[in-house]
């Protein structure tokens, strides 16, 4: 009889930008039979991103078949807002962050940042502390580090399970990161 | 009948264009704007020292800038294209769907040292002139261009100095980009999860 093979529930969290092509980068080498049901996350005003995310589940297809889905976050701060009314907002995203970790139940997150990833990772602290289980962070350094970790790489190099970076200076800096070669 | 010898673009970076030949120059700023850079590269003396390294032509994207080539070409130039100092062909546009075909076809990149652009760049093996955004304090472009150049896979130059690094480079003296691999990454998260 045919072992079931093992499947991880992911949640692979789409950063914008140059970090959402690092992260498509690498989720494209995933093994889709073991990661799976697999759900990106992406800012709520992140249009590239959806449809990107759309694209790397070929056109879709993992998303009709139930084991790929797509789900937005409002942003924590927008670029310019002011500090006051993103007291607000930040709350308004941890609440989105939760609502999604506790909904998806992913057994691995995948992050690279920018700050926007930071929600998430709270909210996939807190399930694993009070739901007991099993919850790996994963962050992946951008390429464009080469000397110094981003703040996000900073935060998540204290909280993450593991931390890569893809420049052997920079893991030299930080003994506990690993480093086992650039995405591009 | 053996081929006649052919350029092996991919056994360097160092893509001078061939004797005669020609050989194309692509600037690009990636999906935001940089209009220090394209004011650069918006200069005669520039043409003249692409057209002196054997360059005949020249495409610029210009990206979401305010500034528009308007001294290598009359602003109004139709087709937003024509001959520059040095007989170079200039050509300008905004955006492009994809730069891919543009990036193929390209001897030299001169490009904005955002990831996207100089790794798509290097991954063609493109000899690759890579210009840090100052603007852009937050993106750490320096510090990647910078370490590329060390290693001689790019030249790096901030875009005041755009022209004195066209007048000195030699290309033949870049290092082939070696690829990254994400299985290598894919490999250790597999080993983390236990699979």
């Amino acid at each position: 009889m045919a072992v079931p093979s093992r499947q991880v529930s992911t949640l692979i969290v789409l950063g914008s930008g140059g970090h959402t092509a690092e992260m498509l980068t690498l989720a494209a080498h995933l093994d889709k039979q073991h990661y799976s049901p697999r759900c990106y996350v992406v800012a709520a005003t992140d249009r590239m991103g959806e449809a990107k995310a759309n694209a790397a589940e070929a056109c879709g297809r993992g998303v009709a078949e139930g084991q790929a889905c797509v789900c937005k976050i409002p942003r924590s701060r927008e670029v310019g807002q002011s500090y006051v009314s993103s007291v607000w907002t930040t709350l308004v995203a941890l609440c989105a962050a939760f609502s999604v970790v506790f909904s998806q139940r992913p057994e691995l997150v995948l992050v690279n940042g920018p700050g926007t990833c930071v929600p998430i990772c709270l909210a996939a602290l807190v399930y694993r502390l009070v739901l007991w289980r099993r919850c790996l962070l994963v962050y992946v350094e951008s390429i464009a580090r080469v000397d110094t970790l981003s703040l996000s790489g900073k935060i998540l190099y204290r909280i993450a399970d593991c931390t890569f970076v893809q420049w052997p200076q920079l893991q030299r800096k930080y003994p506990r990161t690993l480093c086992v070669g650039r995405l591009y | 009948m053996p081929p006649a010898v052919t350029r092996a673009r991919s056994e360097g970076a160092a893509a001078a264009p061939a004797g005669g030949g020609g050989g194309t120059v692509l600037v690009t700023v990636g999906t935001t704007r940089f209009d220090a850079l394209v004011r650069a590269v918006d200069d005669p003396a520039v043409a003249e020292a692409l057209a002196a390294s054997g360059f005949t032509e020249l495409v610029i994207q210009v990206g979401a800038g305010e500034y528009r080539p308007q001294r290598l070409l009359p602003p109004d130039a139709p087709g937003r294209a024509g001959m520059a100092a040095g007989g170079l062909r200039v050509s300008w546009f905004e955006f492009l769907p994809s730069l891919a075909e543009r990036m193929a076809a390209a001897d030299l990149v001169i490009s904005h040292a955002g990831s996207g652009s100089v790794f798509e760049a290097l991954a063609a093996s493109k000899a690759l002139i890579a210009v840090p955004n100052a603007a852009l304090m937050a993106n750490h472009q320096a510090e990647l261009a910078g370490a590329l150049a060390g290693m001689r896979h790019c030249f790096t130059t901030p875009p005041e100095r755009l022209l004195a690094t066209l007048q000195r480079m030699d290309l033949s003296t870049l290092a082939p980009y070696p690829k990254g691999d994400p299985a290598a990454i894919v490999q250790e998260i597999d080993r983390l999860v236990g699979i």
